[in-house]
């Protein structure tokens, strides 16, 4: 970036009338970041990365913290930091005080925590002692703070999968508040989550399209006991988290393919890997050997965080669209979602991808053996031309069954994470409990994340974060609104066509981070 | 082999009962109803109604079984086929991939104690559509008088089978203060006293002699719940009155 390019930059953020105080302070740091030279690669690389191949997600030239972080908060609650002077809390006022002051200290790529923990099980043992008017109102305060003070969606909090007093209450509080933050996961083991307990998530689900619902068994299957879900859908150890997020376009390889399907997985799909791995390798090495951000971090120092729990993520989007034009290579039609031979296709390519993904040694990724793990990437807000992930097309999702049946074969091949989202007539509203059986179905056909979005709701599923539709219509009108996720979202909303009932004229500014 | 006139299926449904439902549609129906929204269900036959076998239903039914609660067999009017729909209701019972689903009827309610007799060895219970207590208004709404509707509901109650009464509420026609007074009264008396659904009228799908009736309004709604609710009864608003299934 030429220097007058860099002011302009500057510039626009500063004067950025959409963007809150805050906000233009992380858009200053971004533009700061950039004005560095990237991390190096190869020209080919390079050029992949130009022309769009893959994409860093906007995390800045020269990262100097890991992408995600998953603190373990249960060693901090349990032994007290020295760094923020907070002795072992012994009521929950102390426990939901010494959190928030953690949280506020925790780095992240949005500027925000994408994690505030497994809040269930930090809690419970500080709500023996408050009766459950007390604990509903203290939670309620706390879940107020927690999003206003960290106004951003991708904030993620984790509930179950055993039943309590503080789960319950928790989503009960969360229905109440209509709040986007925190973005919330359930956990979900058929063995040990009670039918009623699901039901009430699925209360919520109908009310705020939260919480999303994560499979515990595959999940601790493919990651250990000690996992979190955080941002958009991002499954991750817990102690660690990863150090970056890359993705591949699926379609653009396919673009740039020639030939049969079977040479796509042979021979484009692994050079297009090579290439988004090797943007990986640089940037995990800047943020772990350059940036040494392990060597001078009060959460490492005090155990929270640890270099062998981290991993990498390897994003994939634009499957429905590969799988399209790779048919059409084929001299045959076939639409992700609607035919079997697409569907079979996408199957084989998602399977192929982690074959080789995990079979890639990738340094820095001890918590995983060595090797990144594969995740259907949800998306971004200037995302146009393809869809996110390995989701069928918005807007041309087939009935319920079919839909789950075309995507959950996927699931298995993604460990750190699908967000496939189940569009549920609004007639579910008045029968949670169909929520319930469409959500067990769903489990029990393999789906490693379940996620609900209620059609006409007021919550807008974006990619994997929930915006407000009156916030996105005050982004159109230019106001600035607290959540800098939403500004994200209304650009998502536009380009994506997520709503194609509304027609918006929406700028979006921000750096698009997240995800 | 036993087959089902069928007019529609609705493999996902919110809208037919508890929980996540699949919902068949039958051919026929013994009423006429002008506020009917599925008017094309009323005829016994129609090009557009099939045949479906028993096994071929199960079948279908248990391709997505794990994703319900259970399954709604609707109309037109279910009890037209009722021989049918009892040979279903026994062989999802047989199969075990579809065991474990509770079986429910929506009906009009105008149907002979026999056919109850029968259908209670095989289904889970069964919700009854009461238009208006009083005949003639019931005439009005249907065409047919309601005496047999009147004794199903009782008898379906004794037999434990009555999941909940629906009054589809039409304001100015069946929602008069003595209307609902007398309604209340008598839905009171019925033993055990079934859960009762006030539904809100609404054009949707309707054919033209209806359109002159207002579509009910929360407010009617809630009035027409209130009165109810006076005699104890249990009574559940549903927010999305009459939503039409098939069209
Ligand atoms: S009883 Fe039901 S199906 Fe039959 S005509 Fe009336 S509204 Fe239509």
């Amino acid at each position: 970036m030429g220097a007058e390019e860099h002011r302009q930059r500057v510039r626009s953020i500063i004067e950025d009338p959409a963007l809150t105080y805050r906000q233009r302070v992380y858009a200053l740091a971004g533009a700061a970041e950039d004005a560095l030279d990237p991390p190096a690669v190869s020209a080919a690389c390079a050029l992949a990365l130009d022309k769009g191949l893959i994409c860093d997600l906007a995390e800045g030239h020269a990262p100097y913290r890991p992408r995600y972080t998953l603190p373990d908060y249960a060693r901090a609650l349990a032994r007290g930091s020295t760094f923020l002077e907070l002795p072992p809390p012994t009521t929950f006022d102390e426990a939901t005080t010494f959190l928030l002051a953690a949280y506020a200290n925790v780095p992240s790529i949005t500027g925000y925590p994408v994690w505030f923990g497994d809040l269930d099980r930090l809690l419970e043992p500080f709500a023996a002692d408050l009766d459950d008017d007390e604990l509903r109102t203290r939670l309620r305060r706390f879940w107020v703070l927690l999003d206003r003070l960290f106004p951003d969606a991708f904030a993620h909090a984790n509930l179950g999968p055993a039943d309590g007093r503080v789960v319950r209450a928790a989503l009960g509080v969360h229905r109440d508040v209509h709040q986007v933050v925190p973005n919330l996961t359930l956990r979900v083991d058929p063995d040990v989550t009670p039918d009623d307990l699901l039901l009430e998530a699925a209360r919520t689900i109908v009310t705020v399209a939260q919480p999303h619902l994560v499979n515990h068994p595959m999940m601790v299957a493919d990651l250990g006991e000690r996992y979190g879900v955080v941002s958009c859908y991002n499954a991750l150890p817990v102690g660690g988290g990863s150090h970056t997020l890359v993705r591949l376009n699926l379609l653009e390889a396919a673009r740039r393919h020639s030939g049969s399907a079977e040479r796509f997985l042979d021979t484009t799909l692994p050079g297009a890997i090579a290439l988004t791995a090797e943007l990986m390798e640089a940037r995990i090495r800047h943020v772990v050997e350059q940036a040494r951000f392990f060597e001078s971090s009060w959460l490492v120092d005090e155990g929270l965080l640890s270099l062998d729990r981290f991993t990498a993520m390897f994003g994939i989007v634009g499957l429905a669209e590969c799988v399209e034009h790779l048919l059409l290579l084929d001299g045959r039609e076939g639409r992700y979602g609607r035919d079997r031979a697409a569907d079979d296709l996408a199957h084989d390519i998602v399977e192929r991808a982690a074959a080789i993904v995990h079979a890639l040694p990738m340094p820095h990724c001890e918590a995983t053996g060595g090797h990144a793990l594969l995740h259907s990437q949800a998306g971004l807000d200037s995302d146009a031309g393809f869809t996110a992930g390995t989701r069928v097309r918005v807007g041309d999702e087939p009935d319920l069954y079919r839909h789950l049946a075309a995507v959950a074969p996927n699931h298995a091949h993604l460990p750190s994470g699908v967000s496939d989202i189940v569009r549920l007539d609004e007639t579910v509203v008045d029968n949670p409990e169909a929520v319930v059986d469409v959500a067990r179905g769903a489990l029990a056909l393999g789906m490693r994340d379940v996620t609900f979005e209620v059609a006409n709701g007021e919550f807008v599923r974006v990619t994997g974060y929930l915006v407000r539709r009156s916030e996105i219509e005050k982004v159109a009108a230019a106001d600035a609104v607290r959540h800098s996720s939403s500004v994200l979202g209304a650009g998502s909303f536009a380009n994506a066509g997520l709503d194609r009932r509304t027609a918006q004229r929406v700028r979006s500014h921000e750096r698009t981070v997240g995800t | 082999m036993t087959s089902l006139r069928v007019a529609d299926v609705v493999r996902s449904s919110y809208v037919d009962g508890p929980g996540h439902r699949y919902a068949l549609f039958l051919q026929g129906c013994t009423f006429n109803c002008p506020g009917c929204h599925n008017p094309h269900t009323i005829a016994p036959r129609s090009p557009d109604a099939r045949d479906v076998p028993v096994a071929e239903i199960v079948a279908d039914v248990a391709e997505v079984a794990p994703f319900l609660t259970g399954i709604t067999v609707s109309g037109g009017e279910a009890t037209l086929q009722w021989e049918a729909v009892h040979a279903l209701f026994e062989a999802l019972a047989l199969d075990p991939a579809t065991s474990r689903l509770t079986r429910l009827v929506d009906t009009n309610g105008d149907a002979e104690a026999g056919v109850w007799s029968v259908l209670a060895t095989s289904m889970h219970g069964a919700m009854v559509d009461l238009k208006a207590l009083d005949p003639h208004v019931h005439r009005v709404l249907t065409g047919r008088t309601n005496d047999r509707v009147l004794r199903s509901i009782r008898d379906l109650a004794a037999r434990r089978r009555l999941d909940e009464v629906r009054l589809l509420v039409v304001p100015g026609v069946n929602d008069t203060a003595d209307q609902i007074d007398a309604t209340g009264r008598w839905l009171a008396s019925i033993d055990p006293v079934p859960p009762v659904v006030a539904q809100g009228f609404r054009h949707h799908g309707t054919r033209l002699r209806a359109r002159a009736w207002a579509e009910a309004t929360t407010r009617d709604l809630e009035r027409v719940a209130d009165g109810l609710a006076a005699y104890g009864l249990d009574v559940r608003r549903r927010s999305l009155p009459e939503v039409a299934v098939a069209v």
